[in-house]
């Protein structure tokens, strides 16, 4: 079994992007257990347009896991930036997948979580928002 | 850019001198070793001297030593073989196999083989802590029915020393109808293999961990043990092993042989320096624990776990600095089971994830440890700055 990452992979864990925490962030949510192995963290800034849309004004991860769960967390930060949140939350696995240039079959169903997580986030950021 | 490989418990580089002994018999004593014509003598000279060679390594008869495809081919055809043979004697009795929970996969895929034909029962010993088996378990596990007992001499991923010479003195004076197999893979380069003093019966090996190519292994068998082949053909190898002799690279695996016996004291003393140095150095950083026995361990094997950092992206980060390491995490597997030596030593699954593996060898210098100890300190930082705070936080 090919268990080769793409070039893009290691690009993006060797140097990932919006890595890190956001202070007070309108949105969290983290996924995965320490038994599987990967656990991902996603923090997100949100602001609205003229057109009243919600938009990712900022978006960061943190993630304790394999290459493939370092880089699909990376990537998608850089996929969901900028983004509403509406046209975020349609980014999907495939997505992320293309975006790297592929990943090994076996990756594909236990790293991805990076858009469970930023889900998670924008959920949280919805209920946040009802208490308010 | 750095080049410095720590994986020589995986495979090693073979020595300039191994391959200069072994080009002629590619292109020139090409003939085949069943002819006894002057090409086909030559081609059979070069497998009894290699023969030799490794029969003084062990100290046993050349006639005692079968050549192989590999460690695993070895471990099959000992296992397979001996069962097979021992029923043929008496059909009526299961015959019975001690073994470890951390052998290598071929012995416990073997033993799975046999469980699974019902041609034996398996008892697959416990480890402590350090990966050692106790001699009172093993003791207490025989019964009338046991035929063999297969212990590895040093585990491959925590480097840990089982008692061979107390396990074979133990068979030899209250079980003597015990036959006793050593896997010796990772034991040869830096251990004394006399199968006489430590009174074995069966040992595989392989040529790729010792400075020889890959694709070669050979297996001790001792005169009297009843074996029979696996692989079935002509008459080669003394009727152990059919196909034609792979000729250059048993004279690649005699020559690593000799140059190892002929290093092992030096080279053992001068890893073990290194190792040290290694293990006291890294396990300076916090969170990061040495698995295996502090002492009871191989020369050329270190081993950590690290706290929250998984050894996949730990491994990529090194390899990325010109650092070669191993992993035992799931992530790093092909089917994505933790390792089953960490396993049965007791360290949890979301421990071993953050699995080490460095393993040394006759290229590792002083200046090379130095700067992985300086890379796995960034590394670790770099992964650990990188993940959530887990603190508090059940899963």
């Amino acid at each position: 079994m090919d268990l080769t990452y793409t070039k893009e992979v290691l690009k993006h864990l060797k140097s990932p992007k919006n890595m890190g925490k956001i202070k007070n962030p309108d949105g969290e949510g983290m996924v995965g257990n320490r038994v599987c192995g990967d656990i991902m963290k996603m923090y997100l800034k949100i602001i609205k347009n003229e057109k009243g849309e919600e938009i990712i004004s900022d978006i960061k991860f943190q993630t304790l896991g394999c290459g493939a769960a370092i880089a699909t967390s990376s990537v998608l930060t850089t996929l969901a930036k900028g983004k509403t949140i509406k046209e975020a939350l349609k980014i999907s696995k495939d997505d992320i997948i293309q975006a790297l240039g592929g990943l090994p079959a076996i990756k594909v169903h236990c790293s991805i979580l990076a858009d469970e997580a930023l889900k998670k986030a924008v959920e949280n950021y919805c209920s946040t928002l009802k208490q308010h | 850019m750095k080049s410095i490989y720590l994986d020589y418990a995986a495979t090693t580089p073979v020595d300039p001198q191994v391959v200069k002994k072994m080009q002629p018999y590619f292109s020139d004593y090409f003939g085949n070793p069943s002819e006894i014509h002057k090409w086909g003598l030559k081609a059979s000279e070069g497998i009894k001297n290699a023969r030799t060679q490794i029969s003084k390594a062990l100290n046993c008869n050349p006639s005692e030593i079968t050549f192989t495809s590999c460690a695993t081919e070895s471990i099959n055809l000992a296992h397979k073989g001996l069962i097979e043979a021992v029923r043929n004697q008496d059909k009526k009795i299961i015959p019975h196999i001690i073994t470890t929970q951390i052998e290598h996969k071929a012995v416990l895929e073997t033993c799975k083989h046999l469980e699974k034909l019902n041609w034996a029962k398996v008892t697959y010993l416990p480890v402590d802590e350090f990966g050692l088996i106790s001699i009172n378990d093993l003791g207490k596990a025989i019964t009338k029915d046991t035929v063999l007992v297969s212990i590895m001499f040093v585990n491959n991923e925590v480097g840990s020393i089982q008692p061979i010479a107390e396990i074979g003195k133990l068979l030899k004076t209250k079980y003597p109808k015990i036959f006793f197999h050593a896997d010796a893979t990772q034991a040869l380069p830096y251990f004394d293999c006399d199968v006489n003093k430590l009174n074995i019966d069966l040992l595989s090996f392989t040529g790729h961990k010792i400075y020889a190519p890959k694709g070669i292994g050979a297996l001790f068998i001792k005169s009297g043990t009843p074996i029979i082949r696996q692989q079935d053909g002509g008459s080669q190898e003394n009727n152990l092993r059919a196909g034609t002799e792979s000729v250059p690279l048993i004279v690649g695996l005699g020559q690593a042989t000799e140059l190892i016996i002929k290093n092992r004291a030096k080279e053992s003393s001068r890893l073990k320096t290194l190792q040290k140095n290694l293990i006291s150095k890294l396990t300076e950083i916090p969170g990061i624990k040495l698995t295996g026995h502090p002492e009871k361990r191989a020369p050329h094997i270190a081993s950590f776990i690290v706290k929250d950092v998984e050894g996949e992206s730990m491994m990529l980060l090194l390899s990325d600095l010109g650092i070669a390491v191993s992993t035992g995490s799931a992530c790093n597997s092909q089917v994505l089971s933790s390792s089953h030596v960490l396993d049965a030593m007791g360290i949890a699954a979301e421990d071993s994830h953050g699995s080490l593996r460095l393993s040394l060898g006759k290229d590792t210098t002083k200046e090379d440890i130095e700067y992985t100890i300086k890379s796995i300190k960034k590394v670790v930082t770099t992964l650990r700055k990188m993940s959530p705070d887990l603190t508090g936080i059940e899963f």
